[in-house]
Order: structure tokens, then sequence, then C-alpha cells
């Protein structure tokens, strides 16, 4: 189980390289899908499937679905390559670059000193304990969290009337 | 149509009664293609069982004969000038021994005819006939040219008492002048009985 | 060598489990290969003719003449498309149809995977198997597939959102987002087709537009779209996305039938256990010679009707029926 843990976050690390240094759009963005979908994997290795398979329904399968969608339309071609290869100087992703290597010092610095389990990583959390949390003590997040989604979708319904 | 209105300007519950509506027509549609299960069908297998094919269906060609046994085709070439397409071509040749026209060769090239029997309609011999036939697939396009031997039939096919030449005025060995059905000996018009 | 074997009980559950898990993904490619032969059959006999009949008995061999004959094909890859997609949607239609054939539940002790989120990963994987088509609409770089593809996509996107709802109504009954679960509690219960009636219609017109089968065919309408997203496609890569859809229908009967129609349990199956299995394929068999019917009997309905049915009818009737059970769940949990 490790070893399938460590091979999923490599598979996320490295789509996600791919996802940044990728020319053509439409496989930068397939690049993003295999990260998400990685990142699933990690989920459901921890003990939270809900969460996994809720990753893979909302971001690989909608979120990610409109983005290529949009895409696909824009038919880009071989001079968005060059104008993506001409973007990507060092001078551009060198900043980026040292921030995100402070980041993984930090985050390998918790790694090997040991930083304590989480108890959520031992234990399984299956859909219903989500089910109880969220209905019990977050239920006002949940309400305000639905209200918000209410007023985004009646103005998406307003803006998206004929007359 | 009177009284018809957009989907959208009808009333809610007429939208209702739509959707209804077409739920139903729908179910309609299914249980009458299902109701097909239980009903003959209308193709049957063909090579093991055939078509009825009625006797002047226009298929193959053949060249028949007479009822004494001798071909009937005169090689007066009517045949090879009605067809449309051209695909009928004969040598006309006499018998040394009565007189008697036939083709030396007679070819009719499938693959160009129509089979619209217009060269039947020309015979005056009713010597080509179309048969119900329909059976002329080859391999080899060449295969399509028949020959007079291919054509030629030993029967006298649709019309079996007609004779050409014991109708036909036309002398020949065995049969004079005035000796066809019919016909009436011809006038000696140097004598002056009536 | 025994010893061995007694030594590792862990490995060889999970050999006998693998040796499972393989059986029944060939079966069940082979019954989707199998379903193309029943398909034309069936919409001969609709169609008041034969079918195919000549090749073996009744003409199942067609099957395997076609297969041969598509192995052989060649393997044409147009100059203009984009390679490494083209070549992998095909792989992603038919491998993610059979992954989603790993979470059925054939029979109480057969079925390849026990997930507890079953019915979540369902969904999720079904989400994904939109990718296949768009790719491969996009990878083709030809009007004709793109325009599949973009159909697809919006179909696939609209119809998925109320086939989980429609789908949440049984998880609230049977109190489990697990297809065992569901099936045993239907054991118990009776089946989830009276109560979920409306989730049931919901659910089964959505499943038919997310394998996009007919009448709900728009991505590869052939009158409109030539072959749509697969216009461009020849040989085993075509074949793929062929059978990928076959395995869909297979898969969607059976997702149907393990969660509106008791999946294994019938008459008879609490004394004779051997029963479940045919009582499985029979309920399958019903659906896929009912999907086949609605091919025979419905024509293709244009793209704006499509989409008005999917927003104004069935997104309405499912959160209706969610609404209404939930009420009642509620009630009955008071009530006790």
């Amino acid at each position: 189980m490790t070893f399938f843990f460590y091979l999923a976050a490599a598979v996320a690390v490295i789509s996600t390289l791919f996802v940044i240094f990728g020319r053509n759009p439409v496989h930068a963005l397939l690049n993003l899908v295999v990260s998400l979908l990685a990142v699933a994997g990690l989920f459901f290795m921890l003990g939270a499937p809900f969460a996994g398979a809720l990753e893979v329904i909302v971001y690989a399968g909608a979120i990610m679905v409109l983005f290529v969608f949009v895409v696909m339309m824009l038919n880009l071609g071989k001079e968005i390559e060059d104008q993506e290869r001409r973007w990507l100087t060092p001078k551009v992703w060198f900043a980026p670059a040292v921030l995100s290597v402070l980041l993984l010092g930090g985050l390998l610095d918790v790694l090997l000193t040991g930083g304590q389990t989480h108890a959520a990583a031992t234990t399984t959390i299956d859909a219903k304990q989500v089910g109880v949390h969220l209905f019990g003590p977050y239920l006002l997040a949940v309400e305000l969290g639905s209200m918000l989604l209410l007023a985004a979708l009646v103005a998406a319904y307003h803006l998206g009337r004929h007359d | 149509m009177p009284g018809y209105l957009p989907p959208e300007k009808r009333s809610p519950l007429q939208q209702l009664g739509d959707i209804l509506w077409g739920v139903y027509t729908q179910l309609r549609t299914i249980v009458m293609i299902f109701s097909h299960t239980f009903r003959k069908r209308d193709v049957i297998p063909y090579p093991e069982v055939k078509p009825y094919m009625p006797p002047r269906y226009r298929g193959r060609i053949v060249l028949t004969r007479d009822p004494d046994g001798d071909e009937r085709c005169v090689a007066c070439n009517l045949c090879a000038v009605a067809c449309p397409v051209g695909c009928i071509s004969l040598q006309k040749t006499e018998r040394p021994e009565d007189g008697r026209w036939y083709p030396e060769w007679f070819r009719i090239n499938f693959s160009r005819c129509i089979f619209c029997g217009l060269c039947e309609e020309a015979c005056p011999t009713t010597a080509i006939q179309l048969t119900p036939d329909y059976e002329l697939a080859e391999y080899k396009r060449q295969s399509l040219v028949y020959e007079k031997e291919d054509l030629l039939i030993s029967g006298t096919g649709k019309y079996p008492d007609y004779n050409f030449y014991r109708v036909a005025g036309m002398s020949i060995e065995g049969k004079p002048k005035g000796a066809a059905e019919k016909e009436s000996a011809p006038v000696d018009i140097k004598s002056l009985l009536p | 060598m025994l010893d061995w074997f007694n030594a590792h009980p862990h490995l060889v559950d999970s050999l006998i489990e693998s040796v499972k898990a393989i059986v029944v993904l060939l079966v069940t490619v082979v019954v989707a290969a199998w379903m193309i032969w029943l398909e034309r059959r069936l919409l001969g006999l609709w169609q008041d003719r034969y079918g195919p009949n000549r090749v073996g008995p009744f003409g199942l061999g067609q099957v395997i003449a076609d297969m041969i004959k598509i192995f052989f094909k060649e393997d044409w890859i147009p100059p203009f498309v984009d390679k490494l997609t083209f070549i992998v949607a095909p792989a992603i239609a038919m491998g993610l149809m059979l992954l989603m054939f790993a979470l059925v539940p054939v029979t109480p002790t057969w079925g390849v995977a026990h997930i507890n989120v079953g019915l979540l990963v369902f969904l999720a994987l079904a989400g994904l198997e939109v990718y296949a088509v768009m790719l491969g609409g996009w990878a083709s770089n030809s009007k004709y597939s793109l325009l599949g593809g973009l159909r697809v996509t919006a179909q696939t996107v609209s119809y998925e959102v109320f086939m989980g709802i429609s789908l949440m109504g049984i998880v609230m009954l049977a109190g489990s987002f697990d297809l065992r679960h569901i099936v045993e509690y239907q054991a118990a219960n009776g089946w989830n087709i009276i109560p979920q009636f409306f989730g049931f219609c919901a659910f089964v017109t959505a499943a038919i537009a997310v394998v996009h089968r007919t009448p709900f065919d728009l991505p590869e309408a052939e009158s409109e779209l030539a072959a749509g997203f697969h216009t461009e496609y020849s040989g085993m890569k075509f074949g793929m996305f062929f059978v990928g859809e076959y395995v869909g229908i297979v898969l969607v009967s059976a997702i149907t039938t393990v969660l509106f129609f008791g999946g294994w349990s019938g008459p008879g199956v609490e004394s004779h256990a051997w029963l479940a299995f045919p009582w499985f394929a029979f309920k399958c068999l019903c659906f896929m010679s009912g999907f086949i019917l609605l091919r025979a009997s419905l024509p293709r309905p244009r793209y704006d009707q499509m989409m008005a049915a999917g927003w104004k009818v069935c997104l309405p009737l499912s959160l209706i029926n969610l609404l209404g059970t939930a009420a009642v769940v509620v009630a009955g949990a008071h009530g006790a």
C-alpha cells in the first residue's frame, strides 16, 4: 500500500510538472486530469473514499471536462505552441520555482522529521460519517454554502434568459 | 394549425399534458414495434428458398429452336438494332443444303444487357426470348459474354408451336413457294386461266 | 507446493480473486461481442427480417468473423491527427467501461471489487468516460469528429447531473453507497423499481444518454455528422470504440438490474444458491433486449429537444423523486 501511495504521489507531481511545461494546451489539461486522478487515488489510500470519489466526479468528471470543452473549440494550433515556447523563459519560471522549492523543503522537513501521523490517515471515513458530520457540527457552513450556490444558480438562470 | 401555441407560450398545465402525451406516444411506438415479434417476416432466406418468378419475367436471354429442332434465328439483325445498349452482335450465314439463314456466331454481352426485352419484341421468329433466370453472377467480367452455344437451348421456349419457315413465304429446300400454312399457291403470271 | 499454499493463505486468496476478476472481465467482453449479434438478430426480428443467420448456428459465428476481419484491417492513423490522444481515446473508452464492470456485484460470491462507495465510484467513472469520445473527436482534427465530440460533452455533462440525483433515492432507502448492500436491501424489502419508479425512469434515460446509444446517439448521428467522433477511426481502434459501446449497454443493464431489480435475488435463490447467476443474467438480458427495442422503435430527437428533455423534464422528476423519498424515509424514521 505504501508503494502505491508513493507511486500515485509521484504521478501527481510529474503530471503537474507536465501541466506547467507542456506547450499544447489540451495535453496540459489532460495532464491536469491525470494529476487530479492521482490525488483522488491518494484520498482512497488515505481512507477517505468519499472525498476521492467526489474529487473524480466534480473535478475530473465535470470541471475539467468543461475546461477541455472550451479549449477544444479554440482551434489552438502550431503558433500557440511556438508562443508558449517563447513565453516560457527562465526569467519567468525562476521566481515561482524558488518559492515551490521552499515549500517542498518545508514539506520534506515535516516528512523526514517524522511529523506525527494524523488520525485520519489510519481510519476509513465512509460516506455516512461524512454526512453525519456535515449535517451535525457543520450544519451552518453547509447551509451557507447551499445559499451561496442557490444564489449563483438564480444569477446564472437570470443571465441565461433570452428576453 | 388553429389554436396552436408554441410550447414556451403554453400554460404549465398544458406543458405537463404535452410531456405526458409525448411519453404516451413513445411508449405506444415501442409497443407497436414489439408486436412485430409475432409478425410474419417480409423476407425469404434466398438461396435456400427461391422467390416465385412469373414466366414473363425478363431474365437471362436464350435462343430457342422451332418444333423441328432447327434454330429459329434467321440472323435478321433486328434484335441487334433494337438493343438500346448494343450488347447483341451476330453474323449471318446460309446453310448450303436448304438455303436457311442462320447466325454464324451470336454474342450477347450480359455485362451490358439491361434486360429491357426489346430484342424479344423485335424478333420476327420468336427466336430470342427472355427467361425467368436471374442468377447471372460471375467472378470474371469476360464470363458474362455469352456465345451462341451458351445461348442456344434445345426447346421452343414460350411459343411451342411456332415455326417461322412453316408460316413465312420464303422458299427453302423441301418447302417451295406457296407451301406454307395458309399460303395460296403462287400465281402463274404466264397463264390466262383465272 | 501445497505447504506453500497453506503457508500463504492471504496470497492464495488474492490469487483466487484475481482469477475471478479476469473471468468476469473476459465474460463481459465476450457478452458484449455477442451482444452485437443479439442486436442485429433482434433488430431483424422487429423489422420483419432475419438478421445475420449464415455463419454458424443461428449466425452466432458472425461475431467471430467480424472480429477476424477487424483485426486484419489496416490500422490507419491519418497524418493530421494528434497522434497520442488519437491512440489513447479508444483505450479509455473500452478500459473505463470494463473498469466500471468491476463494481458490479454479479452473485453473492462473485464480483471483482467490493468498494464501500461503489455507487459513487460508478458515477465518477461514468463522468470520466466522456473523455474518450471527447478526445477522440478533438484528436481526429476533422469538423465532423469535433462536432460529435462537442455534442457528447454537452450531452453527457447534462445527463450525468440527474443520473446521480436519480440514484440518491436508492441510497437513502438502502442507507449505503455499497452496491452489495443495495442488492441485499432489495432481497429483504422488495425491488427498488416500485418505490423508486420515477428514479428508474430518469436513470434509464440518463444512462442511455451517457453511453450515447440510440435514441440519444447524437454524437455519432450518421445522417448529420458522417460517423461523429469516430469518423477518422478504423481497424481495431474503431473496434475498441464499438465494443466499448456494447460493453456500455451490458454495463447499464447490469447496473439497472442491481439498483432497481434486485440484482441476483429472485425466487428460489435462498434455497438454491446456484440460481443467483441465472437470475442476474436473465434480468440483464431483458434489459439488453429492451435497449435494442428502444433503438428499433425510437427516432433520434433534435439536439435542443434532447437538452430540454434532460433539464426540464428529467431533472425536476429526479429532484421530486429525491424529495419524496427523503420525506418518506424521515417519516418512517420518526414513526418507528
